[in-house]
């Protein structure tokens, strides 16, 4: 991706209105802050990474936006529609998918269980229809798995189908929850460290996938990532955290450029 | 070739779906059902339909209404009894209380009050989690039980709850032998094992177990995880209610609220301990296991010379550090249970003669 | 109101007897994260081996050592066969597996010492005494005595020596805990030993009371809902817990059973637990938990 196009669409984007946009997010636990005041937009179809130190409340932040962890103060604007708090279901009705920092998969299924789980929301026939396989519950049987076989085909799975996620090595695990999250048809994809714990390898082949999505399914992402150097070449848009408040936001090149990012990282006092 | 599977090959998302997808496992499954509506009411004597195959169906089948709750939706239960006795304190009560209705509509009837009061005690999971839940379902257990013993209107006027099975009789055709029982039996019994099959393998089958593995996941997937609960808390008390039912007027004929003691909820523990949590051929196996077990070890123990010193009292502490031992061993050598255990054995059998 | 007082003052003793037979479950679930289920199993196995020493003509203070060592052994054999084979299974995997652990110790006990009914005299006169009009049992009395010498010898066990430091750490954290070399099977035998020891005072007072019989394991079934009441993890907690459940099941009793027909304090304090819960879903003294994802 050469620099000059990136320049080009994020001055367009910017005439439309942001797809998520966080407005003074602050949270705590029994009163320690995890987050102080934290505002920013993400653009439609774009790449946004969270990045900072351990500790920074990057995964917090992530968990206010699909409701897991509910803000004392703020909004969280998502498609023009404000809310104070998000619930994770809610979240998920309004196209919010998520994978997690340390591996959330259902270990007892199989991939193409845990990929057809994924849409859940996709369906509406009731529980009863299914278990005597009537009314609309067949054809939606057939279409959802349909979709999954080509997710499963688009994410190099075809080999697991039938394997149980839980016995299954740690990288293909991270690409089976985020073929889990896609099924879902998400609007926005929240990533939580897709690339934790990966060979060079494997981070490269993660960052393939994940810019794949973007471009073959239009989806917005906002990731979490630590290596530094994936995230400056994947991302169109940085905002860096530390100790629970923003300390920078922008393009990488001007974050790359930012002092107080840079004393941040190299652990100058401020 | 008996495991030959060459060439079977689902060639439609449809065809997977299927009951069973190999040409062998319908024909076993055949020769199954033969041997069990055919053959058995056949060759089999009083003896056997009595003191093992009743039993061993009904418990098989409460084991697969716990094992829904507990294996496959990750709720622990210590109150299976309870609602047993519910069902069939309901299906007596239906059949006394409204004279013409048929047989099949009372069992089915008190499988749904058995399911309405599970979701009762069920709606707790809302808040708690993990083994915090067990004590709702022992408030279950000790409620219910007091409840048949202390008022008398549940068992029409009986002091002491004592309930007797009305006439086995559906459509004309009469029930009451032994024979007719168990044929009574395995017919519901292998119905609702149907229905179970094509459920756990459902939409809602994988809500369950998602919501067992990681409710968190499960809640961002959009997944509500309360209804989830409770529809499982729901189809495992209709199972265990209609299990209630067979095993008070199929089974013994007449039964007291005491027959469905904590001590009956943990037998149907084990038997999903034993048998696989998570599986439903384990609920035959730990049901099978733990009814031929007993009658095993007393046949042992008549075969020993010296059987002066041994007690009925003494075998039954016997069995219980047996199966208390057996419940260890099985929770730290095989997790998964016999099911486990079968499933090796057949994959074994399918690339037979080589060995992987 | 004298009456009142006296149901309240009855139920309160009473609960201490509860909280015996808790507080062994807490030392243990600190310590291991186990939900002992056998705890009841263990009061039974260790009331039954000193009454059926002493029926032997057994000295009182031998009873009591040898019993003490047979609880020991015990606790070795628990470690040895089953916590050391299920270390890091899941909370409820070892739950069952004490579920089996209690079939065991009760059909041990009664192959052992046989089913039938033994009496007991700890020598203490429960001839009732009356405070302010009010009557109490003086073997009541002693019980509570007992209870809180227990607490007190159990505190300065935890704090003062350096087996207690252990467990403590263990039960903090314990990874940190092996990390600067703190022997887990050890600790474990530890833990399990004097949960038989209280396990012991637990079933003399009960076996006094009601005879030492199978029953005796059944406590372990009133201990569950001072538990989670009380929290798994505060010996505190376990007394509060204790003295509530007692006070208000004969309370309940009394005043609730009259109205809808008795012998509710087998549900009762179940219903109550479960009020408690839905307020505060980690007990009175539980500390709630921060899900991280």
């Amino acid at each position: 991706m050469d620099l000059g196009s990136t320049e080009l669409t994020s001055t367009a984007h910017t005439l439309l209105p942001p797809l998520l946009k966080l407005e003074n997010i602050s949270l705590a636990f029994k009163g320690v802050k995890a987050i102080t005041d934290i505002s920013f937009e993400v653009q439609a179809k774009r790449i946004t990474a969270l990045i900072g130190p351990n500790g920074a409340g990057k995964s917090s932040l992530l968990n206010v936006i699909n409701g897991v962890y509910q803000p004392q103060a703020g909004t969280i604007t998502f498609k023009q529609i404000p809310h104070k708090q998000m619930t994770p279901r809610y979240a998920a009705q309004q196209g919010i998918a998520r994978t997690f920092q340390n591996i959330a998969l259902f270990k007892g299924m199989s991939v193409l269980d845990n990929l057809l789980t994924g849409r859940t929301l996709k369906r509406h026939s009731t529980w009863l229809e299914q278990a005597f396989r009537v009314g609309r519950a067949p054809r939606e049987d057939r279409s959802n798995r349909e979709y999954v076989e080509q997710l499963i085909d688009f994410l190099d799975l075809t080999a697991w189908r039938k394997t149980l996620v839980g016995t299954l090595p740690y990288g293909i695990q991270k690409r089976v929850e985020l073929g889990r999250a896609l099924a879902a048809e998400p609007t926005l994809l929240l990533l939580d460290e897709p690339m934790a714990g990966m060979n060079a390898q494997e981070k490269q082949e993660m960052s393939e996938f994940i810019r794949a999505i973007n471009r073959e399914f239009g989806t917005t992402i906002v990731l979490i990532e630590h290596d530094l150097s994936v995230v400056m070449s994947l991302s169109n848009h940085l905002v860096v955290l530390d100790y629970g408040k923003k300390i920078g936001d922008g393009s990488p090149e001007e974050v790359r450029h930012n002092p107080e990012v840079i004393a941040a990282y190299l652990g100058t006092r401020h | 070739m008996l495991f030959t599977e060459a060439g079977q090959l689902a060639t439609s998302y449809k065809a997977e779906q299927k009951l069973f997808r190999l040409r062998q496992d319908y024909v076993a499954f055949g020769i199954l059902l033969f041997l069990a509506f055919v053959a058995l009411p056949y060759w089999g004597s009083d003896y056997w339909f009595n003191a093992i195959l009743i039993p061993f169906l009904v418990l098989s089948l409460a084991g697969l209404g716990l094992n829904l709750l507990t294996g496959y939706a990750g709720q622990l239960s210590l109150g299976s009894a309870a609602f047993m006795a519910v069902g069939a304190f309901a299906t007596y009560n239906l059949e006394l209380r409204i004279p013409d209705l048929p047989l099949l509509f009372s069992i089915l009837g008190g499988g749904l009050f058995a399911a309405a009061s599970s979701v009762i005690f069920g709606l707790p999971s809302a808040r708690i989690k993990g083994f915090y839940l067990i004590v709702s379902t022992l408030a279950a257990q000790f409620f219910i039980q007091w409840l048949f013993t202390k008022f008398s209107w549940f068992s029409n006027g009986s002091t002491s709850g004592v309930i007797t099975a009305p006439p086995l009789v559906m459509a004309g055709y009469d029930f009451s032998t032994p024979v007719g029982r168990y044929l009574l039996t395995l017919s519901i019994v292998a119905s609702l094992f149907l229905i179970a099959r094509n459920l756990v393998r459902s939409e809602l089958g994988r809500h369950w177990m998602a919501v067992r593995d990681r409710d968190t996941a499960a809640a961002v997937m959009g997944i509500p995880i309360l209804k989830t609960k409770l529809l499982a808390f729901g189809m495992s008390g209709f199972i265990l209610g209609i299990a209630g039912a067979l095993w008070a007027f199929t089974y013994l004929g007449t039964v007291e609220p005491h027959g469905f003691d904590l001590t009956r909820s943990f037998q149907i523990l084990f038997i999903i301990i034993i048998g696989g949590m998570g599986s439903l051929l384990g609920n035959f196996l730990g049901a099978a296991f733990i009814v031929l077990l007993p009658i095993l070890l007393s046949q042992l123990i008549g075969l020993l010379p010296a059987n002066h010193w041994v007690d009925i009292g003494q075998l039954e502490n016997a069995q219980k550090i047996i199966f208390g031992g057996l419940i260890i061993f099985f929770l730290i050598k095989e997790p998964d249970g016999l099911a486990r255990l079968w499933q090796r054995c057949r994959e074994r059998a399918r690339i037979w003669p080589l060995r992987y | 109101m004298n009456f009142f007082f006296e149901v309240l003052v009855g139920g309160l003793l009473a609960g201490v007897m509860y909280s015996l037979v808790a507080i062994g479950f807490v030392l243990i679930y600190k310590a291991s994260g186990v939900f002992n289920f056998a705890q009841g199993a263990m009061v039974l196995f260790a009331a039954l081996t000193f009454v059926s020493l002493l029926e032997r003509g057994v000295p009182f203070w031998l009873c009591f050592l040898m019993t003490l060592a047979v609880m020991i052994v015990l606790a070795l054999g628990i470690e040895r066969w089953v916590l050391a084979p299920l270390a890091n299974r899941s909370p409820i995997t070892l739950f069952m597996a004490t579920l089996g652990l209690s079939y065991v110790i009760e059909g041990l006990a009664q192959l052992l010492w046989g089913a039938q009914v033994h009496g007991l005299e700890l020598g203490i006169k429960d001839e009732p005494f009356i405070i302010g009009g009010i009557f109490l049992s003086q073997f009541d009395l002693f019980a509570a005595g007992i209870a809180l010498s227990l607490v007190i010898i159990l505190s300065i066990f935890f704090n003062k020596t350096q087996i207690g430091l252990s467990l403590r750490a263990v039960a903090d954290d314990t990874l940190a805990a092996l990390a600067v070399g703190i022997r887990l099977p050890k600790v474990w035998v530890i833990v399990w030993s004097v949960a038989g020891f209280v396990g012991l005072v637990a079933g003399l007072l009960w076996g006094a009371r009601v005879g030492v019989q199978f029953s005796l394991s059944l406590i372990v079934l009133k201990a569950l809902p001072v538990l989670i009441i009380g929290g798994f993890t505060s010996i505190e907690g376990a007394i509060v817990g204790g003295l509530i459940v007692g006070a208000s099941e004969k309370l309940a009793e009394v005043y609730l059973g009259s109205v809808i027909g008795g012998g509710i304090e087998n549900w009762f304090p179940y219903v109550l637990a479960l009020g408690f819960l839905l307020i505060r879903p980690a007990g009175l003294f539980g500390e709630q938990a921060i899900e991280r994802v």
